[in-house]
């Protein structure tokens, strides 16, 4: 509730407008039925033709501002709403992009985006809902109650004591509304996850034709969720007819009061039949109220959701000191040791290595050894758990993450292309100049294929790069990552779709076009890191042995052996 | 690109999509009568219980000192009765409403999940991924919420209203005519309205459609965007698409909230006229007060049920759009059907001829022409070439992802389009580039491939992998769960869990797409063993850019821009000096 009261209260004018002109459609559209009743028991009867025409164009008057006040309220009601939503997406969006990546493993894509999407949206159901309905049910509900006490407080006092009853039923399912529909929504990631899954990975369902189970897999997902909602749903249903049956009894407790009270002749019978008629009223408000705190619970859970995305950490650094301490080690790893999520086995441990400027450094090992991991902690996605990394000398931790990644040039494993034309895939929103562009696309072996296009430049790579080769992706992303002529450039196993000819191609290409830059190419092949000037061999999250390529066929037995089975392979 | 629409602008025939709304309705007519009935039967019951109070009052009202005080218990206690009855029954019927809009939303989904099993692929890769998951989530999620209690709400509204009618021509037909003057105007207006807001409704979901599929690709690209610093520009880039669908939703809802009051405002002009006609007529005696006043009463009721409708009507409206986005989906053409007479292929001596094979995603651009290709049964054929030269291609058509456009494919001497679909892949075994895990321990991403694959076969094909040391290192074992977009595990890890799953399929054919160039060599190399042993008896089709993992090969098919260039084993490709000779040597640059 906080979150939505926060992302309204910009447009508190507006609201108090929206509300003083429901209130006043409220108090015209009920007197249109007390005009009515004038009418015919005052006017008719007295034969006044007159009277009763020009009640009947008050009448008529009446509806017409009636719809004028609340035409404009909505709108107002539904504008508020969109600009609420549209400053809460903004902002959602905005720190997910932000989160750190702790946090966002934390709590997962497919959650991450019907976050974005299922929870915002049940958020501005709610927020133009409470508008248009919030506030006549609670002026129909004290009006009412008011005129009942001047009538006969006796009586309202009865409709007094039942309410508290009512409003603790209310209060205590629409809580408990919010932890089920937390439940309801945790179900949904469920459904969406299979969705992604079966998007994503549709080729090799088909191909081991798993579509059938895949079926089962989902509509188990499906049941749960469904399951769930219905129970929501039930719950939520529940608090409408026992409060029915609450201000009911209430009534027919009035009735038995009034009856002893007339007897008494303490009361005239007419007022209990009055009573009635308001009676009818408070209970279409209380249904009303209770409508607003039911819908409450679903738009809680979703703000909660939201609430705890917007609140998590994010990785913010003091910046103040700007100077570099050493200017020729690019980039030092002292003894860092780190591991994703707390119980995680440790990813990597007590690594130590420096890169000077004019060196290279290649990284290799077995899969799993922790080689991205290095990459992850250099570019700051993660912190350490242990020891510091430096970059120019200074602990990371003391610059901002802008001056960090600006830094670097990374082709990541698994990386993404866009849904946008080459030129921007490349450029990548740094308004890189077109000729630095193409001299990416030259060095990365890419050109070529982009002057076959009809299009060039402006072609238009589909989701996912899906219209392009895995070859064309990664040169295209090797393209992206030189655009801006990086401090570092950094290859997580970027040629594994690239022939050797064209990985050669294009690592003599950057030593041509880029030579300010420091590499560091992580990969399974001697090939690609044997001509770099510092080498480091991991196993299992540790450094076994750095140095030379020379210096390693000689002194490390796993550098010799992953060599010997590379060039055996071709005895 | 293949031809599918991403997005259609023209709002379809509203009639048909509520009809095709209804149909769902109809699957669960049972529940649907019960709850209208019910619903029916709780107005009358409205009508009950005002009378029994009043009788109770009657009662009363004989004034101090005479009130049977038996008779007001005794009525009392029926309206307690009836008002637990009462309660109990609207609480089943909302029970009711609730069930039946969430097992056809659940449905809905269902339906949507099969059709997308049978899409081609090519469909995913033009949409958006967020899109779909839209339309499962967001749209089908707006048909619930009205389908179930506005339906219900309509059909017992409308019963109200022909009651109440009836009651009030049986009143007084002349007062009735004032009825009939405001009843087309609402009507009228609503039909104008609703042409006027629909495609406003239309656009809504389709924006909301767009700032999901925005956001999940955008989401998925996290790691990139924040490496290059890239978050404000996408920023920017989201608001444009966020405005687009905050602009969207004020449109339609605004539109949507006139609605209800302005039909508010008919119906108070209608009680407004009538009143004044009855006062009139009053005049001339041709009505009685009585009349007139139980007259308005009726009015009042048959405008309540009108009003509710046209509150609805944003729903109503909302609904019928994701109707029709669900719908496109559903209606969007499927891969080519099992022809009538296709045949159960089983024991498959794995003989592969690609004859005369011409084909392009986009017909008119072909990216493989008059291809031939012939293997036999055991034989190990490898592909080669420049990237984008039509490798994968070459598997989509095997696969049958694909049609060709021209010539055909045979297996044993089959046409692959005379084989059910099914029969046709789960005679391959396949391992792509594209690694692909769901979210589950690694023993269920293993036996993925075999149904009821026991935990030693498991085992055993993680150790052919050889990631069972990996495995075991970690805390759960086995039972690790790992997901797609998890952080521990890498892109290498997750090749090898594939691979251990392909040495589960039992199948005579198998396709290596660069299946191991993730792994480190050190590691391929005992990988090769065991895929050799894979392989042995199979006929394979590899592609890789490492030559050295194909020199085994019976036969090795250089592809470049798009034809067979040359073939033959390796050495004879060697000592012809031509193209893959070039490739060979340059390994060594």
């Amino acid at each position: 509730m906080k979150l939505i009261l926060k992302y309204m209260k910009p447009y508190k004018v507006r609201i108090t407008l929206t509300m003083i002109l429901k209130f006043v459609a409220v108090i015209l559209e009920l007197m249109i039925p007390y005009t009515l009743e004038y009418m015919i028991d005052t006017a008719a009867p007295k034969k006044q033709v007159a009277l009763v025409i020009v009640l009947g164009v008050v009448m008529i008057l009446l509806a017409y501002f009636g719809r004028l006040c609340n035409v404009k309220a909505n709108r107002m009601a539904t504008h508020t709403a969109r600009d609420g939503i549209h400053t809460l997406r903004d902002d959602l969006f905005r720190k997910t992009i932000y989160l750190c990546g702790a946090e966002f493993d934390r709590i997962s894509l497919p959650s991450l985006i019907s976050r974005m999407t299922s929870d915002s949206y049940n958020v501005q159901s709610f927020i133009g809902m409470i508008q248009r309905i919030g506030v006549r049910a609670p002026i129909i509900l004290i009006g009412g109650l008011a005129v009942a006490w001047t009538m006969d407080y006796h009586l309202a006092l009865v409709l007094l004591c039942v309410i508290p009853v009512m409003a603790s039923v209310t209060i205590l399912v629409s809580f408990k509304g919010i932890r089920v529909f937390r439940g309801v929504q945790e179900k949904l990631d469920g459904v969406v996850r299979i969705l992604r899954e079966n998007i994503t990975g549709m080729r090799i369902i088909r191909a081991l034709s798993k579509s059938e189970y895949e079926k089962r897999r989902f509509n188990k997902a499906n049941e749960e969720y469904t399951r769930a909602d219905i129970k929501a749903g039930m719950l939520m249903a529940a608090p409408h007819p026992i409060m029915n049956l609450f201000l009911n009894a209430g009534l027919t407790l009035i009735i038995i009061i009034g009856a002893y009270r007339v007897n008494g002749g303490e009361m005239l019978p007419g007022v209990i039949l009055a009573f009635l008629t308001y009676f009818n009223m408070i209970l279409q408000a209380v249904m009303g109220i209770n409508r607003i705190f039911m819908q409450y619970s679903k738009a809680g859970a979703s703000a909660d959701r939201i609430a705890l995305v917007l609140a998590s950490r994010e990785d913010v650094r003091e910046t103040t000191d700007t100077e570099y301490p050493d200017k020729d080690v690019i980039l030092e790893f002292d003894n860092v040791s780190f591991s994703y999520g707390d119980n995680a086995k440790e990813s990597i441990k007590d690594i130590s290595f420096k890169i000077r400027k004019g060196e290279s450094l290649g990284i290799i090992g077995s899969t799993g050894c922790g080689k991205t991991t290095i990459i992850n902690l250099a570019l700051a996605f993660y912190n350490p758990d242990a020891g510091a990394i430096r970059i120019y000398g200074k602990d990371i931790r003391d610059i901002s993450l802008h001056d960090i990644r600006n830094r670097f040039g990374v082709v990541f494993q698994n990386d993404t292309i866009f849904n946008d034309t080459i030129y921007e895939n490349i450029s990548f929103g740094r308004n890189v100049s077109m000729d630095r562009v193409k001299l990416a696309a030259d060095t990365a072996m890419l050109s070529s294929y982009i002057d076959t296009l009809d299009d060039g430049y402006d072609y238009v790579a589909a989701i996912k790069g899906m219209n392009l080769s895995g070859g064309q992706r990664q040169r295209l992303l090797i393209a992206r990552a030189l655009a801006r002529e990086p401090d570092i450039l950094v290859f997580d196993d970027s040629s594994s779709a690239l022939d050797y000819k064209t990985d050669a191609a294009i690592r003599s290409n950057i030593e041509n076009n880029y030579k300010g830059t420091t590499r560091i190419t992580i990969a399974q092949r001697i090939s690609s890191v044997k001509d770099m000037s510092h080498i480091i061999v991991m196993e299992e999250g540790r450094i076994i042995s750095q140095g030379t390529h020379d210096m390693l066929i000689d002194t490390c037995d796993v550098y010799k052996d992953i060599y010997m089975s590379q060039m055996g392979a071709f005895d | 690109m293949p031809p599918f629409s991403t997005k259609t602008d023209k709002p379809k025939d509203a009639k048909k999509a509520v009809r095709r709304l209804l149909k769902y309705i109809w699957r669960y007519k049972l529940l649907a009568v019960v709850s209208i009935l019910l619903s029916v039967l709780s107005n009358v019951f409205a009508l009950i219980g005002p009378s029994l109070s009043g009788k109770a009052i009657d009662v009363i009202a004989k004034g101090s000192g005479r009130v049977d005080f038996s008779k007001v218990f005794y009525y009392a206690g029926l309206m307690l009765i009836f008002y637990v009855a009462s309660a109990v029954m609207t609480y089943i019927l909302s029970s009711l409403m609730i069930v039946m809009g969430r097992r056809i939303s659940n449905h809905m989904r269902k339906e949507v999940f099969e059709k997308m099993t049978r899409l081609p692929v090519g469909y995913y890769d033009v949409n958006q991924t967020g899109d779909i998951i839209s339309r499962v989530s967001y749209d089908i999620d707006v048909i619930n919420t009205s389908l179930s209690t506005d339906v219900v709400q309509i059909a017992s509204s409308f019963i109200t209203v022909l009651c109440s009618l009836g009651m009030m021509i049986y009143i007084s037909p002349k007062l009735v005519i004032s009825v009939f003057i405001t009843l087309p105007l609402s009507i009228i207006y609503t039909g104008y309205m609703t042409r006027k807001t629909r495609p406003l409704f239309s656009k809504r979901s389709r924006k909301y459609g767009s700032l999901n599929g925005f956001s999940e690709e955008m989401f998925s690209g996290h790691k990139t965007i924040q490496a290059y610093a890239h978050e404000k520009g996408v920023i920017r880039d989201f608001d444009k698409i966020n405005t687009e669908a905050a602009d969207a939703f004020f449109d339609a809802d605004y539109y949507g909230t006139i609605i209800g009051p302005s039909v508010g405002c008919i119906n108070n002009l209608s009680l407004a006229l009538v009143a004044m006609s009855g006062a009139v007529f009053y005049l001339y005696n041709l009505v009685t007060i009585g009349q007139i006043s139980s007259f308005v009463l009726y009015s009042r009721k048959f405008s309540g049920p009108v009003n509710e409708i046209a509150n609805m009507y944003n729903e109503i409206l909302s609904a019928l759009a994701a109707g029709e986005r669900v719908f496109r989906l559903l209606d969007e053409e499927e891969e080519t059907p099992d022809v009538p007479d296709a045949i159960e292929f089983h024991d498959i001596r794995g003989s592969v001829c690609v004859k005369n094979v011409t084909f392009g995603y986009d017909k008119t651009k072909p990216v493989l022409k008059n291809m031939n290709v012939e293997a036999a049964p055991g034989s190990i054929t490898a592909i080669v070439g420049e990237t984008g030269a039509g490798k994968t291609t070459i598997i989509n058509l095997l696969m049958r992802f694909y049609d060709t456009d021209g010539g055909r494919i045979e297996i044993d001497g089959v046409d692959i389009r005379k084989i059910k679909r099914e029969d046709l892949r789960r005679a391959y075994t396949m391992v792509l580039q594209d690694t692909w895990v769901f979210k589950g321990t690694i023993r269920d991403n293993i036996a993925y491939a075999k149904e009821n694959a026991t935990f030693d076969e498991v085992v055993s094909a993680a150790k052919a992998a050889r990631i069972h040391s990996y495995i075991m290192s970690l805390p759960n074992g086995y039972d690790t769960v790992i997901s797609e977009d998890g952080g521990n595990i890498s892109k290498g890890q997750k090749q090898l869990i594939t691979i251990a799953r392909a040495m589960l399929v039992d199948s005579n054919m198998l396709i290596l797409d660069e299946a191991t160039s993730n792994v480190d060599t050190r590691t391929e190399k005992e990988i090769q063993k065991a895929m050799f042993a894979l392989m042995k008896g199979k006929t394979c089709f590899v592609i890789a850019h490492r030559l050295s993992t194909i020199r085994n090969a019976d036969c090795i098919l250089v592809i470049d821009k798009g034809a067979l260039r040359e073939s033959g084993t390796h050495k004879e490709l060697i000592e012809k000096k031509g193209i893959y000779y070039r490739m060979y040597m340059s390994q060594w640059l």
